[in-house]
């Protein structure tokens, strides 16, 4: 299961963990001779000898730690402690060369919520910085550079009206724990992403999401709000890639979710390894692990995360969530064969590394970078998006522009919003509505605006005999 | 407007239907939550309907059309209603009820009595094949012979195939099935589930099988299962002088009364439950999926024995009858054949015993 996704390169990445000493090594050699075997290496079946299926040498996870036995879906029996940790590193490295996520010349923003996934990402993007920069006080020319990470948290505490300064400390310690190379710790509030002073910042947050009146609605917008403030920090600091620990447990609850809510269409475009959609493209490099083998990692290696303010999900999400628990229990793979299912769907063009220009400056760092999966993608740019979660508008509705030009604004910010937010976001009554949209960030509405002029360019080219009707005198 | 609002709440505590304004509400609407009456109830249910056979083209004038005829609520529902749309709205359909007898005692020759009371109150002509004179065997004895394992996949496999020989003995040129929006709903989930891309791709259509003998729809595609629940629970108390009841039958099959409840059909009802449009929602997703039309699809041929369309040398019913008549009812049953593989995937999946699937096996609505 584990390795079903063929990424599986572990046996590349053995050196770096192998942690074994020679007598044990050759004591269980030993004892794997007497013993004939005739353990088949497929599925979870127990092996008999408690022994490593890949390197057939140490003993399982569940022979060496029965205190995290029953996580991993079954990878405590067949994997020893190394096997499974270099599989796993090597499905995130894998997922990282293959996209092109990372390049020497990168700015790398890590965002860490405290929780398990988040956690690993940050312990293997650091491995990886580590390993470039070893490399790069090894060679002689030093023409690789050594990409720079940071980490972002980002401070939900208005909106959940808890206390935070305690697991912020912890957090800091962790990342402080993770050098060299130094990692700067950024922890930003929700409410930054306005651009007025910090009181008014607050009114504006809540002020937002009290009209939202759906459980589900609020909670999704508060992961878009996440995102903007990501995207913030990144902007402002100047990094070049944020990456999310998505796993595929996670993948496998939104492809459920964008389903139940009427998101077919765009759903192709949140699953990728890459979204670029985002000023900074977004990368999801755990998209192929599975929440309980990250959750098996850090037990293993004692990783340590802050669990204090992972909030349970709720309404239509925490449905979702609680019957892909269960499919999870029934069978342990269930959720990557959704994220596979899901795979199928076809992307969209933004979902991938754009390329930037012919930039030979970093000749080498090309040379070296394999790129198996960027296949050119042939589908067009989407015309717009949506206003509150950003996803692609199946077709902008032009039998409506006339609505739209001579309509008032509530009807302008219902055209240029997908149906899922116009159903459990956006307010129905016009006045409320405008509300909302007054406390968006700019960057929301910005966006907006240039969707609304993209469609008025296009207007004005079919149409133009019509008058023009803009009464908005820019 | 806030005084009306008052004085229509007024009396006896009553609200007033938000479609007619002056009625008295009588049930919260499953579809939409809202407060309606029954009269506005039956003309929304009704003319839903219509709206979606006039906006698919779902039936050209003249056509003679079959209902696949369990007994059951959907298709006893869809007889009547379609019957009285063809009515009301002279589409000009000639309709037949289809029933397939799979010969299992105390279960459908009961539901075919239902059926067969439907013949006559809304005056459909009817027709029912049996597996024993299609097949030679009745689901009694090939659950005698192998037993309750897989005879679900016997049945199934025998039931395609009934309906559309019984379709072709009819002469019609659709057959249309109750399929309701819970149903199909369900499938999109479990396609995802199970990681069928192909079959995710066209489980929303409203029609299949255009290609082959007898194209197959379901008028029900957006229709509420609760809603059907509820359309002959009024009528047996109100209205319609003429009609007294919708007669219909609802017994699980007795093979198989594991396959009723699964955790799909229960997690649809949970979501139901919180955000009633969230059915229609998964139909607008499984819609939209952006899936790459050139998924390969099995080349369509004819069975060498019985001439039914197959992807194979023989159809599926004939490897399974040839493994009945020889004595060897394994034969067709798991991943003997690659191609067979994709089939053979539904009826592994009902007949586990953990099933996420809900579907009853043996209604007609598969």
């Amino acid at each position: 299961m584990a390795c079903s996704s063929g990424t599986c390169q572990s046996g590349c990445y053995k050196e770096e963990y192998s942690v074994n000493d020679e007598n044990k090594t050759q004591k269980l050699v030993k004892a794997n001779c007497e013993g004939s075997n005739g353990v088949s290496a497929r599925g979870g079946v127990a092996n008999g000898h408690g022994l490593c299926i890949k390197c057939k040498v140490n003993e399982t996870i569940a022979a060496t730690h029965p205190d995290v036995t029953g996580r991993g879906g079954g990878d405590s029996l067949r994997f020893c402690t190394d096997c499974f940790r270099s599989n796993l590193f090597g499905k995130f490295k894998f997922a990282v060369t293959s996209n092109g996520m990372i390049t020497p010349s990168d700015n790398v923003l890590v965002a860490f919520s405290g929780g398990t996934s988040s956690r690993v990402a940050l312990q293997f993007v650091h491995e990886m910085q580590f390993r470039a920069q070893k490399n790069f006080d090894a060679s002689r020319d030093r023409s690789l550079p050594v990409f720079g990470v940071g980490v972002a948290y980002i401070d939900e505490s208005t909106v959940l009206s808890n206390d935070s300064d305690r697991a912020i400390d912890e957090m800091n310690l962790i990342v402080s724990s993770l050098a060299p190379p130094a990692k700067h710790f950024h922890v930003v509030p929700t409410e930054n992403i306005y651009s007025v002073d910090s009181t008014a910042r607050r009114d504006r947050l809540s002020e937002l999401l009290n009209a939202v009146s759906d459980t589900t609605g609020k909670e999704d917008l508060l992961v878009q709000l996440r995102m903007l403030a990501l995207q913030k920090i990144a902007l402002e600091n100047g990094y070049t890639k944020l990456v999310l620990g998505t796993c595929t447990s996670r993948i496998a609850c939104h492809v459920l979710e964008a389903t139940v809510k009427g998101q077919g269409f765009s759903l192709a475009a949140d699953i990728q390894y890459v979204d670029a959609r985002w000023e900074t493209p977004v990368v999801l490099p755990l998209r192929d692990c599975l929440t309980e083998e990250l959750k098996m990692l850090c037990s293993l290696d004692s990783l340590k995360s802050v669990e204090a303010f992972q909030q349970p999900r709720s309404g239509i999400n925490g449905l979702i969530s609680s019957f892909v628990n269960i499919l999870r229990e029934e069978n342990p793979s269930r959720e990557s064969t959704i994220v596979r299912t899901a795979g199928k769907l076809t992307p969209f063009c933004f979902n991938r590394i754009p390329e930037v220009g012919n930039d030979n400056s970093h000749l080498a760092s090309q040379r070296r970078q394999k790129k198996y999966n960027l296949k050119p993608n042939e589908s067009l740019p989407p015309k717009s998006f949506c206003l509150v979660c950003n996803s692609p508008l199946k077709k902008p509705d032009d039998t409506n522009l006339d609505e739209f030009y001579n309509g008032k604004t509530s009807a302008q910010i219902y055209m240029v919003a997908c149906s899922s937010c116009q159903y459990q976001i956006l307010p129905k009554e016009p006045s409320s509505l405008e509300f909302f949209y007054s406390r968006l960030p700019q960057s929301m509405t910005a966006l907006a605006k240039d969707n609304l002029n993209n469609q008025k360019l296009l207007r004005n080219q079919i149409q133009d005999c019509l008058l023009s009707d803009s009464d908005d005198g820019t | 407007m806030m005084a009306g609002e008052g004085s229509a709440a007024k009396p006896r505590g009553g609200r007033l239907c938000t479609i007619c304004n002056g009625r008295r509400a009588a049930l919260k609407r499953p579809k939409t939550l809202e407060q309606i009456c029954r009269e506005c109830f039956y003309e929304v249910f009704e003319d839903e309907i219509h709206r979606v056979i006039v906006d698919n083209h779902l039936f050209k004038r003249g056509e003679r059309v079959a209902i696949g005829a369990s007994g059951g609520k959907d298709s006893t529902v869809l007889a009547y209603v379609l019957s009285e749309l063809n009515n009301r709205h002279d589409y000009g359909l000639d309709l037949f009820l289809l029933s397939v007898d799979e010969g299992i005692t105390g279960y459908r020759d009961d539901s075919l009595e239902t059926v067969k009371r439907n013949e006559i109150q809304y005056g459909l002509p009817l027709k029912v094949v049996s597996y024993k004179e299609l097949y030679g065997w009745t689901m009694d004895e090939i659950v005698k012979l192998i037993g309750l394992k897989n005879n679900c996949t016997f049945c199934g496999v025998f039931r395609r195939q009934a309906l559309d020989r019984g379709a072709t003995l009819l002469k019609v040129d659709k057959l249309v099935t109750g399929h309701n929006a819970d149903d199909i709903a369900e499938t999109v989930l479990l396609n995802i589930l199970r990681g069928d891309i192909a079959r995710l791709s066209r489980c929303t259509s409203i029609t299949t099988g255009e290609d082959g003998p007898i194209p197959r729809c379901k008028p029900f595609k957006y229709t509420y299962e609760k809603e059907i629940v509820i359309y002959p629970y009024l009528n047996m108390l109100f209205t319609y002088a003429y009609f007294k009841k919708l007669d219909y039958f609802s017994t699980e099959c007795i093979y198989s009364p594991n396959a009723y409840r699964g955790f799909a059909r229960e997690f649809i009802k949970d979501l139901e439950r919180i955000r009633p449009r969230a059915i229609l929602d998964i139909i607008q997703s499984g819609e939209d999926f952006r899936i790459s039309t050139f998924t390969k699809m099995p080349e369509q041929g004819n069975c060498e024995r019985c001439g039914y369309i197959s992807s194979q040398k023989w159809c599926k019913a004939c490897v399974l009858l040839e493994g009945l008549n020889r004595g060897l009812p394994k034969m067709g049953i798991g991943r003997t054949r690659v191609l067979d593989n994709e089939r053979d995937k539904d009826t592994r999946q009902t007949n586990g015993t953990k099933s996420i699937e809900s579907k009853q096996c043996g209604t007609l609505d598969f």
